[in-house]
């Protein structure tokens, strides 16, 4: 089996464990998290980034990733959880009490892999700054990633951020836009057109990159690929990244009525009869 | 004792930050600091021109601040953030509680200009309701120290103290007094052992109750100074054992007496010593541009103040 082909697995059965992971206590973000599958799989298990189950805080020498938007928990979790940093059939907790599966990630109940509660949209960029200064000042070669949502962009402090990321030369960043065109009460465009979003970074002076298919493997690997190139250069590097909301599930695909609503059990046994179970569910 | 409680010259709280700041830079390599360009405000210049590379100036960009330095935490790195009380809290307020008290980050609140005593700014930079905002946030430390001193001995302290603190301060020149007292986080500063009242004080309140206790012992009334410059977490047995002692209870502070200190000690007295009790603190209102002595008398924030207080409560004992 090719690299790809493994790839495409691994993120066949995180669209299964996302499925199912909102279905059960019926809660949760299945639309932005099926369209960021790709992203995840890649980063995690495509070679993207260095870096240890043995989970550090600091993650000193380890390439360090920060989620803004952490209402896509499910996918994160379930990437986390098929590589190693915690038991798979923990999944099972999600949302529910006394776990440390939270709806919105934390690190108050010491999750491996996650360094800082997001939710409240706005604020991963700012932090994934500071460890990415905390790396300079030690030395550290690694790079930061940051996965930011395009309706998560409404938040005045993402363009602090991406000032102050431009005039200090925080250039070992590299922020994604999951840019799916949708937020919770209808399309970016009708709630708070973005604009020109690429002229916008790159008049903040970023490098700004695009990746048409976020849903597509190779396109990701790419995209990672080519943005790496750019970094150490003096500007921090940006990926707009197209994807769809629900990718993967057909009567998800494409609308933002799935950004925050679980599915009932007829519909989450059409979304899994469509996604084949390559790992062995939990 | 009381009488040996003297001002050795004035100098503000804030100064007492900026040179806190330098010395725990020297003495620890992993303390960073960040400024939304108020680097003058909050005297860092000294921090700055040592060890240029560890200061970062975010620009007028407060919530960006918090979110860096709780970055800067995560990896390992002491941050403190500078810049105004009301900036550093109300304007910022759910950077902190996510990025830095719910995610238990090691960052220190650094928050210049508190109160009235800003003066002639007026309301908009006055706040008032910083201590309430900060002690109710899970886990984070509360410390409003009372001169140059112990602003300087905190401001070294909390880099040893793992967790978030809030550390606040202000603007004036003030009496300093403190030069040979220890300093603990948590602990409550005996300053006059007293029997007929207590005067739990803190920050730039702290000299206006000593002034009060000299005026009242003149009158022989006699009273046990405490200064609580950790607000939380509350020295809790010191202040039931005074409580217990004197059976008197008043509070000073420039705050609003709601979700200030003589909240807190009003809670725990409630809860364990029902005590009679007075508070000294700004009564639920917005400040205003004035000088510092005008506003302290405006808003009843006085040694006089304190006085009456104690007349008040010991007449309810």
């Amino acid at each position: 089996m090719s690299d790809i082909q493994y790839l495409k697995k691994v993120a066949t059965q995180v669209r299964r464990d996302i499925i199912r992971m909102v279905h059960a206590p019926q809660s949760g973000h299945p639309g932005g998290s099926l369209g960021c599958v790709e992203f995840f799989t890649a980063l995690y298990f495509g070679g993207v980034m260095k870096h240890s189950t043995n989970f550090s805080m600091e993650g000193k020498n380890e390439d360090v990733f920060i989620l803004s938007n952490g209402h896509i928990s499910p996918v994160w979790y379930s990437v986390l959880a098929r590589s190693g940093y915690f038991p798979v059939v923990e999944l099972a907790t999600f949302r529910r009490l006394n776990s440390r599966l939270q709806g919105h990630p934390t690190t108050h109940d010491n999750l491996p892999g996650v360094r800082i509660a997001s939710g409240s949209l706005g604020q991963g960029l700012s932090v994934a700054i500071g460890i990415a200064l905390t790396k300079k000042l030690d030395g550290d070669k690694q790079l930061l990633y940051v996965l930011t949502g395009d309706g998560e962009l409404q938040e005045g402090q993402v363009w602090e951020a991406m000032m102050f990321a431009a005039h200090h030369k925080v250039d070992n960043l590299i922020v994604t836009v999951d840019w799916n065109g949708q937020q919770i009460d209808g399309p970016n465009e009708k709630v708070m057109s973005l604009g020109d979003l690429e002229g916008k970074w790159r008049t903040f002076g970023w490098e700004v990159l695009h990746n048409d298919h976020g849903n597509d493997m190779q396109s990701v690997l790419d995209a990672f690929a080519a943005a790496k190139t750019k970094t150490g250069q003096g500007k921090p590097v940006v990926v707009l990244m197209k994807t769809e909301m629900g990718f993967g599930v057909d009567y998800m695909q494409g609308t933002h009525e799935w950004h925050g609503k679980a599915p009932n059990d007829t519909l989450t046994e059409k979304a899994l009869a469509q996604l084949e179970e390559t790992l062995g569910d939990y | 004792m009381l009488n040996n409680i003297t001002s050795i010259g004035k100098k503000a709280t804030r100064d007492g930050f900026g040179d806190g700041l330098y010395e725990v830079a020297k003495a620890n390599p992993q303390v960073v600091a960040l400024c939304a360009d108020l680097i003058g405000s909050l005297k860092m210049e000294k921090f700055i021109e040592a060890y240029p590379e560890r200061f970062f100036q975010v620009g007028i960009a407060e919530a960006n601040m918090m979110g860096i330095a709780a970055g800067l935490a995560t990896g390992g790195k002491i941050p403190y953030t500078g810049t105004f009380a009301n900036f550093s809290t109300g304007r910022v307020y759910d950077q902190i509680r996510q990025s830095i008290a719910y995610s238990d980050k090691n960052v220190k609140i650094c928050a210049s200009h508190a109160g009235l005593t800003l003066g002639e700014d007026g309301a908009t930079h006055q706040i008032l309701e910083d201590i309430g905002l900060m002690k109710m946030l899970p886990g984070m430390t509360v410390i409003n120290p009372c001169d140059y001193h112990q602003t300087k001995m905190a401001t070294i302290a909390i880099a040893d103290h793992h967790g978030p603190v809030y550390l606040r301060f202000g603007r004036p020149s003030w009496p300093m007094f403190t030069e040979n007292m220890p300093f603990e986080i948590g602990k409550a500063l005996m300053m006059s052992e007293g029997t007929d009242v207590t005067i739990f004080a803190t920050g730039h309140l702290v000299w206006k109750a000593v002034e009060a206790a000299k005026a009242l012992a003149a009158e022989g009334i006699s009273v046990e100074l405490i200064n609580i410059h950790t607000i939380k977490p509350l020295d809790e047995a010191a202040v039931l054992a005074s409580a217990a002692k004197t059976k008197a209870v008043v509070t000073a502070e420039e705050h609003n007496y709601m979700g200030g200190l003589g909240e807190s000690i009003a809670g725990l007295l409630a809860r364990k010593l029902p005590t009679a009790m007075e508070m000294v603190a700004v009564n639920d209102t917005f400040g205003e541009s004035g000088e510092v002595p005008q506003l302290l008398e405006k808003y009843g924030l006085e040694a006089v103040n304190i006085i009456a207080a104690v007349k008040a409560v010991l007449k309810r004992k």
